[in-house]
């Protein structure tokens, strides 16, 4: 499982789906003809229909599509969030396709970090309580203390005591990378990151991705902006709940982005 | 989730809407302060019942003659003539009844008894010198009827508070005269009232002998002087079943009894034991009643749990996303419903007590005071049943908020 190599590098994955390279770097995600099918009283939705996928650890993918083309459902099925209706999912080494509630829980809580195009923010808490939240749910030593430097690492450390209302929609955005970068997670998953945000604050938000990027982590974006998927140097564009395109490009760097 | 983390989410709720979480509390409050009043109130009236009939003399035994039935209609318990002054004495009897520490046979009747031109009705009971020590009588002024009163037949009595009050007002009547059924008697005592609740107040102490020369002669068949009772104090507690057995043996024998017995035996302890079924039985009904409006509130907990458990969908579905666990959220909406029950059973619990005080040795339901009698099993009662009530009523919406699928839930608007 553990034993297909992805093509070495942050920058050039191969075209398509990449192969075993030179540089020994594991895959992520792993998923092999992973359908999900909605049964709606009798019809059936088929909103993946066989999807095969390799993310190498440490990659930056973009997935593109129309709304109704799969994107989201695919998203939920790589964060846990949802299991496959069938094909395998192995994550990190690990087979998750299968496994029960209590532990897809576990997966979400330690190796995956969840960035909505909503926030979703608890509106009573404060910033800090926000990001102290997703390490209640597991290992909690130091609790305050890393939720402080995952605020600060996002520019929000002298913001910790303010609640979502008081806080603009880019800050509020960095509040939720802050709360999913605070677990050290291998993977972040963000689902049309900048869509409520003006450009100043989506670029921004953008450049912290780019930034925990460049530290090693797998950033997966979901959007249907082009110029935020330029950012990724992958895309991944579906249609009809299917991998209709697989490209890997140059990155453009971090300052040009902003 | 660390206990205290679960703790903290559920109160931080709470707290996040007030208005809500105190009616709600409320509903919680008002079972348990019925609850806790109305059993502290039912405590105290089995407590006073069983402290006043224990305080007309301890280890106390009656006997009275078995029902008379005349053409197969009984006349009840008390009604036949068969015990007699003769069978009292028989019963002081070191030898064969050492398990009797005193005897107080006594007659009693009902009479008017006047003075000057006030007048009143009341038992008068013929006794002898032991009737203070058996029965507990206490004196508040005077003497009560002496061994020379019974040998002279003396023509005097003691009278119990109510009776001198209601004849004398604030006059002292020692030395006074009353006529009971026209005969002069000279007032030597006053009686504390007795409390029973039962029974009358109203009394007047005669020498037994007086009573049945003068007042209410009534013999047996053999000829001797009838009693109405004979009130048989045993040495101890643990002897009262040994004291019973020995003055039943005793009275067979002098009665030449082969078949029924022509007398009862009845104790304090039987009395007590039917008082206190039919208190338990009202306390039971009264915590009932209060009971249902505690289910009414533990319904209204549940009502806004499951309201909590729609309105935070969202909240639910996020903390889903960043790793809760089913029973992460389970607990979370359970500790909810528990404190809020809990603390609506702390506060109700504060508050019944304090009914207790309020209420006690106060007349506020008729002309006798209320009494109140607390312990910590009620407390304890009240603090298991609010909680069991939170976790009944919060199980279900958390169970749903726990089984919510995490896109359905960060979906939800």
């Amino acid at each position: 499982m553990v034993a297909t190599l992805a093509a070495a590098g942050e920058e050039t994955p191969g075209v398509g789906r990449p192969e075993s390279g030179p540089c020994g770097v594991l895959n992520m995600i792993e998923i092999d003809n992973v359908t999900k099918v909605y049964k709606m009283g009798d019809t059936e939705l088929a909103a993946l229909g066989g999807v095969t996928l390799t993310i190498a650890d440490g990659e930056m993918v973009a997935v593109m599509g129309a709304s109704g083309s799969g994107k989201s459902t695919l998203m939920n099925v790589l964060g846990c969030l949802d299991v496959p209706t069938s094909g395998r999912y192995i994550l990190d080494g690990e087979d998750v396709g299968k496994l029960p509630d209590n532990r897809l829980a576990n997966i979400r809580n330690t190796k995956i970090g969840f960035v909505f195009q909503t926030y979703n923010l608890l509106p009573r808490l404060t910033a800090l309580g926000n990001v102290e939240l997703a390490l209640m749910y597991g290992d909690s030593r130091n609790r305050r203390q890393r939720a402080v430097d995952a605020l600060e690492r996002v520019g929000l450390g002298d913001r910790v005591k303010h609640r979502p209302t008081e806080l603009s929609g880019g800050q509020q955005q960095r509040v939720g990378i802050a709360r999913a970068l605070v677990k050290n997670p291998g993977i972040l998953l963000a689902d049309e990151p900048t869509g409520n945000l003006d450009s100043r604050s989506g670029d921004e938000v953008m450049r912290i991705l780019h930034e925990l990027h460049a530290e090693g982590i797998t950033v997966i974006i979901v959007t249907h902006e082009t110029d935020i998927a330029e950012h990724a140097n992958r895309t991944i564009t579906m249609r009809d709940g299917l991998v209709v395109g697989d490209e890997s490009h140059a990155v453009p760097s971090t300052s040009n982005g902003l | 989730m660390r206990p205290l983390d679960v703790l903290r989410t559920a109160l931080w709720s709470l707290g996040s809407n007030k208005l809500r979480s105190g009616l709600t509390l409320l509903g919680i409050i008002i079972g348990v302060t019925a609850v806790i009043a109305l059993m502290t109130i039912g405590r105290g009236v089995q407590q006073g019942i069983t402290s006043r009939i224990e305080s007309q003399g301890a280890n106390l035994l009656f006997v009275q003659p078995g029902s008379t039935s005349s053409g197969g209609v009984s006349g009840g318990q008390g009604s036949g003539s068969s015990l007699t002054l003769e069978d009292a004495f028989a019963l002081v009897d070191p030898v064969f009844a050492p398990s009797i520490k005193a005897v107080s046979p006594q007659i009693a009747t009902n009479a008017q008894i006047v003075a000057g031109r006030e007048n009143t009705n009341a038992q008068v009971i013929g006794i002898t010198p032991e009737y203070g020590l058996v029965r507990n009588a206490v004196i508040e002024t005077g003497r009560l009827v002496s061994s020379g009163d019974i040998l002279a037949n003396s023509q005097v009595a003691v009278l119990s508070a109510s009776v001198s009050e209601e004849l004398f007002g604030l006059l002292s009547p020692v030395g006074q005269t009353v006529r009971i059924s026209g005969r002069q008697f000279t007032v030597v005592g006053i009686l504390e009232d007795n409390n029973v609740g039962f029974g009358q107040s109203n009394q007047v102490l005669i020498p037994i002998t007086t009573a049945y020369y003068r007042l209410a002669s009534q013999r047996t068949a053999q000829g001797g002087i009838s009693v109405q009772s004979i009130n048989v104090e045993a040495t101890s507690q643990e002897d009262m079943s040994t004291a019973e057995l020995e003055i039943a043996t005793i009275l067979r024998l002098r009665h030449r009894i082969t078949g029924d017995d022509d007398f009862v035996i009845s104790s304090q302890q039987g009395l007590i034991e039917t008082l206190n079924e039919t208190t338990t039985a009202l306390v039971l009904f009264l915590g009932t009643v209060a009971g249902i409006s505690l289910f009414v509130g533990g319904i209204g907990v549940m009502n806004i749990m499951l309201v909590s458990v729609t309105e935070r969908t969202r909240e639910i579905g996020i903390r889903k996303a960043i790793g809760a666990k089913r029973r992460d959220i389970l607990f979370q909406f359970i500790t909810e419903a528990v404190i809020l029950t809990m603390s609506g059973g702390v506060i109700g619990l504060i508050l019944g007590l304090s009914f207790g005080p309020i209420l006690n040795g106060r007349a506020v339901l008729g002309p006798r005071p209320i009494e109140t009698g607390f312990s910590l099993d009620i407390a304890i009662i009240a603090l298991v049943v609010s909680g069991a009530i939170g976790l009944l009523s919060g199980i279900y919406p958390a169970l749903r908020a726990a089984r919510m699928h995490p896109i359905d839930a960060l979906r939800y608007e």
